[in-house]
């Protein structure tokens, strides 16, 4: 998988400073990979992108989220909670970097990896 | 009254006119009027009062007419009534500031709703009513018919003869209620031919004809690069595609303009026809030329399209596919804004478009805080209408969810398509519609809203789809559009129980529940992904404006 450029609309320490990161940890069954780790998506506005890589934690699943639309803590947490109750994902560690992605992509995208991660491509 | 008393007079209107033309023509100012002449005849032939019809919609513009008007002597010219489709250009807006104009009764002003709001407040301009196109053009033959009418077509003959060329648009409407109540019709044009293409508007219709300095504008609005189109877009195309086209079997409809219904249209010769759905649904259309229904065309899943008015770039296809839009013996393509909007409201089984706020009931509104921004036709397209009497299968079906099967009429499907959050995570979802706060600053008497709540059927969002015909109840119908709201905080505060309730009834529907597989909607599933695949589709017919050109 090619890391794609990024062109942010402002200088990059700018962006970082500006960048929220929030990190959830949630209880759920362990997933079988099928690959070491996957990228989903690309970081680009009102897009983001998924990294998932196992972890050792087999019957839990680590968050860290960086994103640029500061605030949205509570919608973030449903999303993910949302998304642990259809998705067995332990032994995971999901790294999510955000430009403003709207509940739906990030919906989208978090289910699109973990298809990649469990090989199941169809 | 005594009896004896002046006798009654039955053609002030024709003497007016008489009057406004002679003062022209001791001015020397003949039928082909030139350039530098036009401003003089507009103060000659338009008195203080009138009520002058602009023709300008969100398609064509007579815009060198629109800015003569503006550039006329105020002391001259004042407390005009405009009555005009739509507010899109500066000059609009440059004849209230300039104290030409006082009233306005218009449709729609997009570009210019922001500045439209100011005036208002500043008591610059007083507003008669917002109205869809259609009552706007009905009030045209009845107590709004214009004095004067300013309009715009491609090209006139020595006799003024006009030829409109594709965008024929709002014309014959604005022409024959100013012409046949002794108004006076005044047409820029584009050029002079010796021999028309055809006549639209015939020259005993037509007072005076301009060369315009320059060809009048028209917006390419209705062109949706396929590019820009989402993964989320495509499912929720998906959705409406399965859970309500194949459903009901609607094949008589009009599409909105945004990406959502670009989707569907990009979806018709791919999944729609892996579904086995081609000749079943979208055979024949209210719609404009829409550069992504080319692909379902080229498929053969389109039989007949009626347009409002043309696209740019879209001619030459247009040309070449008589079978399927209407075209005249010249070749190229008639529209007309008023025969359309009645094919929409009468002869539709279906619409669907996107809003940008929808409340608990289901009503939808485009008007934010500080802009007015009107209607245009999708009030006409999104409702429910009364008069109708024939019976289609799709429109029993929906009548019967609502009212049972002892229903004694149908129901249009009116369906919203909307992703939950729109950009900067603005909630599309929420408890009460800015279209209130607009009232009350704007001292308006109701609410701009766009679709009343009780003519919606469906609401799609990523989330799944709300029947709203199977609604029993407010309170079910609330339930039913927060069980779509997704994380917006009207789709986080629903009552999770009697959501799953309407689930097991079908009032709602997950994509699961459809037999969709979320991660499956990906780009691949457009029949086109660009522009350049829309020009490929159309064998290079299909020639995009270069601002939707990349290569």
């Amino acid at each position: 998988m090619v890391r794609r450029t990024l062109r942010p609309p402002f200088t990059i320490p700018q962006l970082v400073i500006s960048m929220e990161k929030l990190e959830y940890h949630f209880s759920t069954p362990s997933i079988k990979p099928a690959v070491g780790a996957v990228i989903c998506g690309v970081v680009g506005s009102g897009n983001l992108e998924v990294l998932v890589r196992p972890a050792d934690t087999a019957a839990s699943c680590t968050i860290e989220i960086k994103t640029s639309a500061r605030g949205f803590g509570n919608i973030w947490q449903a999303v993910l909670a949302e998304f642990i109750s259809q998705h067995a994902v332990g032994g995971t560690h999901i790294a999510i970097n955000d430009m403003g992605a709207t509940p739906a992509v990030v919906t989208l995208r978090l289910g699109q990896a973990i298809r990649q991660y469990a090989g199941d491509l169809r | 009254m005594n009896q004896t008393d002046t006798p009654k007079v039955w053609d002030t209107r024709k003497r007016g006119r008489q009057r406004r033309l002679e003062r022209a023509a001791n001015l020397g100012l003949s039928p082909q009027i030139r350039q530098e002449h036009i401003t003089q005849l507009l103060q000659t032939v338009i008195e203080p009062g009138d009520r002058v019809c602009l023709e300008g919609n969100n398609q064509k513009q007579a815009d060198f007419l629109a800015d003569s008007l503006a550039a006329s002597d105020p002391q001259q010219l004042h407390h005009l009534h405009m009555v005009q489709s739509v507010l899109a250009l500066p000059s609009h807006l440059d004849l209230f500031e300039n104290g030409i104009a006082s009233r306005l009764d218009f449709s729609f002003s997009g570009p210019q709703g922001a500045r439209l709001a100011r005036l208002v407040q500043d008591k610059q301009i007083e507003i008669g009513a917002i109205h869809t196109y259609l009552e706007l053009f009905g009030r045209y033959f009845t107590d709004l018919t214009p004095n004067v009418c300013l309009i715009a077509a491609q090209a006139a003959d020595a006799a003024g003869n006009l030829y409109t060329g594709p965008n024929t648009e709002d014309t014959p409407a604005i022409v024959e209620a100013t012409a046949f109540h002794s108004g006076i019709v005044i047409a820029q044009v584009n050029e002079r031919m010796d021999t028309l293409p055809r006549v639209d508007i015939p020259a005993d219709w037509v007072d005076f004809t301009v060369v315009a300095p320059r060809p009048n504008y028209i917006e390419p609005l209705f062109t949706r690069d396929p590019a820009q189109i989402t993964e989320v877009q495509i499912l929720m195309a998906m959705m409406a595609i399965k859970g309500i086209y194949a459903e009901y079997g609607v094949q008589r409809l009009n599409h909105g303009i945004g990406f959502d219904t670009a989707a569907i249209e990009l979806l018709l010769p791919t999944y729609a026809t892996e579904l086995g759905l081609k000749g079943k649904i979208c055979t024949h259309w209210a719609l404009n030329p829409h550069p992504t229904l080319i692909p379902a065309i080229e498929s053969g899943c389109v039989q007949s399209i009626h347009s409002f008015g043309s696209e740019v770039g879209m001619e030459n296809y247009i040309a070449a596919r008589p079978d399927v839009f209407f075209t005249g013996r010249d070749g190229s393509m008639r529209s007309n804004r008023a025969f359309s909007q009645t094919a929409g409201l009468y002869a539709c089984d279906m619409f669907i478009g996107s809003t940008l706020q929808i409340d608990l009931a289901g009503n939808s509104s485009t008007a934010t805080t500080g802009r007015i921004t009107g209607f245009g036709g999708a009030p006409n397209m999104g409702s429910d209408p009364h008069g109708r009497r024939h019976a289609s299968a799709a429109w029993l079906k929906a009548g019967r969810e609502a009212a049972g099967p002892d229903a004694i009429r149908g129901r249009k499907l009116v369906v919203q398509i909307v992703e939950t959050f729109r950009e900067h995570m603005t909630p599309v979802f929420v408890e009460e519609l800015d279209a209130w706060q607009l009232k009350a600053s704007m001292d308006a008497e109701l609410p701009p809203i766009m679709i009343y709540g009780d003519d919606v059927t469906h609401i799609v969002t990523e989330e799944g789809i709300a029947n709203l015909l199977l609604c029993r109840s407010a309170e079910e119908r609330a339930q039913a559009i927060r069980g779509v709201a997704g994380f917006t905080p009207v789709g986080m505060a629903r009552d999770r129980c009697m959501v799953e309730n309407l689930r097991d009834r079908g009032v709602v529907r997950r994509p699961e529940d459809l037999g969709i597989d979320p991660r499956l909607a990906t780009r691949d599933l457009l029949a086109a992904r660009s522009v350049k695949d829309l020009v490929r589709w159309s064998g290079e017919l299909y020639a995009p404006p270069s601002r939707f050109r990349n290569w």
